[in-house]
């Protein structure tokens, strides 16, 4: 009966695809499953805050009458010091958190991971290169890298996601790097060679793809990063110009009124914490998931 | 490796800052002078040259120590960054003291505690820590000790109470990874046959802990300090703007704003420098702390 069990759980076990084996391991972990439904709430608010919202008058119109007023019923959140409502603004600001998060990861994943991958499939010069200059790069603090760019190509969005962008480069850099070497000398990479593969088939179909579990966690976890840093530049007021609600920018604009109004410092950062701790758990439990033999390490 | 590095990042910092579209000469005249004007300013600021010689002049000067002067008032960029760096080193060690006296003991107590409700509480603060925008728990404890209690000052630097705000909003930063390090690193070493032979011994569980364990445990553990000194330094912006903390962060910022080129360049790359060197010290430390590789440094040197 038991030995029947076994050779059943075994069967079951043999047919899940890798896939769903993941998915598996990440259902299991709590802390990942309640970073997923943040997450896919926060991005229910995003998309419906565009559908339900109308820009001009619930986000950015001004309604003197109704200024700092409370958190109340009418407004959960309270109003700015125009009478726009907060809960309003936060929501809409998700759309700008979130897609500058989002988008400069992008940018540092595509410039990182071809610099990485390209760094450790190649060796040699090609690598040292790279590599140095990658760790140039790291060692000027983000946040001072992120201002030099900003303060020099101007303030907009665009230039606040390439900023943050730019300063995550080198971990995409390193990581994609370290994971290639592992990957280069297998014999699978060596047998298509073997076959006559081109060069660039062998690195986007062989060794990329056995690399991505590091770089797939590394995106999760940055996109938060990305979120923090770049609200950061917008509370510094080298971010999002006014008044578009994103967060960073709320918070900075809410702490004019920090001694009698606090609650317009609160609630920016509430979201900008709810957000970034949803992706860390997110993150930690797709590293688990990807890597069980990392399982308990940092 | 702290030449190479330096020579690197002050090519990348000088040319990003160089893309700048914004003109100081306009900024300086306020708009109004006549182009003979300008270009004679220009002419006198050396900005007539291509960007290359300009780059090359400045690395000489970089060599010499001398950094170039401020745009705005023409003072000494070395002098004003020197001026300003004790205030920021003063924030970053009280930032990393309070990351210690929290961190080390809540990793301790849950990598001991594997597994149990108190591993798992200490995880989920440090996630939490981790997770809050560094700025925001600054105007959380503004909020909670300077507007409603009254105990300690908003801001400024003045006396030891200016100090314990900011030092704790820097250190809860800083405190997440140091205690996710000292788990793991903890957990690591607490398998290890050693703490069984000592335990065997009849050592107290107490001194077990502290004396074999958490000496084995401390290497990883300083390197994350070390790092976390570093991105104390760079990334402490945010908190002296909070806090009104009169730091090189504060510094770099007034820059950056009346786009005073040479101020921002110069800070940007002495900061660099300023971190590298204490990198070092911390790999210095090392040896400190751990007796085999003093040994492997001894060896080396015959």
């Amino acid at each position: 009966m038991a030995a029947e069990k076994k050779v059943l759980a075994s069967r079951r076990y043999a047919k899940r695809s890798q896939s769903a084996e993941i998915w598996h391991r990440l259902r299991k972990n709590k802390g990942a499953m309640l970073g997923l439904a943040i997450m896919i709430a926060i991005i229910l608010i995003a998309i419906g805050s565009n559908i339900f919202l109308d820009y001009d008058t619930d986000v950015i119109g001004q309604n003197v009458a109704e200024r700092l007023q409370h958190p109340s019923l009418k407004h959960p959140m309270g109003t700015d010091a125009t009478g726009r409502d907060m809960m309003y603004r936060i929501f809409y600001g998700t759309r700008y958190s979130l897609s500058i998060g989002i988008a400069s990861v992008l940018i540092a994943l595509v410039i990182g991971v071809t610099l990485g991958v390209i760094a450790g499939y190649y060796g040699g010069r090609v690598s040292e290169i790279i590599m140095r200059l990658s760790d140039a790069i790291a060692a000027i603090p983000s946040i001072l890298m992120a201002i030099a760019i900003v303060s020099a190509l101007g303030q907009s969005m665009f230039n606040l996601m390439l900023a943050v962008g730019v300063t995550s480069v080198p971990q995409f850099v390193r990581i994609t790097h370290a994971a290639t070497l592992t990957v280069r000398n297998q014999e699978y990479v060596e047998a298509s060679r073997c076959l006559g593969l081109r060069q660039w088939q062998i690195i986007l179909f062989h060794v990329l793809p056995n690399c991505l579990s590091p770089i797939i966690v590394q995106t999760t976890l940055r996109v938060a990063s990305a979120i923090i840093s770049a609200s950061s530049l917008s509370f510094l007021g080298l971010g999002v110009p006014a008044p578009m609600p994103e967060w960073g920018g709320l918070l900075s604009a809410g702490r004019k009124y920090i001694r009698t109004h606090s609650y317009l410092t609160l609630f920016p950062g509430l979201a900008i914490m709810i957000t970034v701790l949803a992706l860390n758990l997110l993150g930690d439990g797709l590293r688990d998931a990807l890597d069980p033999k990392l399982k308990g390490k940092k | 490796m702290l030449i190479p590095v330096t020579i690197l990042t002050s090519f990348i910092v000088f040319f990003i800052i160089n893309l700048a579209p914004g003109d100081v000469v306009a900024q300086l005249t306020g708009g109004d002078a006549t182009p003979e004007e300008v270009a004679e300013i220009r002419a006198d600021l050396g900005l007539d040259q291509p960007i290359i010689v300009r780059y090359l002049k400045y690395l000489s000067g970089l060599v010499r120590g001398d950094l170039g002067k401020s745009y705005l008032n023409g003072r000494s960029v070395f002098d004003a960054y020197m001026e300003k760096l004790p205030a920021t080193l003063k924030l970053a060690l009280a930032s990393i003291f309070v990351s210690i006296i929290i961190s080390i003991p809540l990793g301790i107590s849950s990598a001991v505690h594997h597994g149990s409700i108190r591993d798992n509480v200490g995880m989920v603060a440090a996630l939490l820590g981790l997770s809050m925008p560094n700025f925001w728990l600054g105007l959380l404890l503004i909020i909670a000790f300077s507007l409603n209690l009254g105990w300690l000052p908003s801001g400024g630097a003045e006396g030891f109470k200016s100090i314990i705000l900011p030092a704790i909003t820097v250190g809860t930063g800083l405190t997440a990874m140091l205690t996710r390090t000292t788990r793991s690193s903890m957990l690591d070493v607490i398998r290890q046959d050693y703490l069984r032979m000592a335990r065997a011994k009849g050592v107290p569980e107490k001194v077990v802990i502290r004396k074999h364990a958490l000496r084995n445990a401390l290497i990883p553990v300083i390197t994350v300090i070390g790092t976390q000194l570093g991105s104390c330094l760079g990334g402490a912006i945010l908190t002296e703007t909070v806090f009104a903390w009169p730091g090189v962060g504060r510094l770099i910022l007034d820059a950056v704003n009346s786009r005073d080129i040479p101020m921002v360049t110069g800070c940007i790359i002495l900061k660099t420098i300023t971190i590298s060197i204490i990198l070092l010290i911390v790999d210095l430390l090392y040896a400190v702390v751990d007796p085999r590789i003093r040994a492997q440094y001894a060896k080396g040197g015959k």
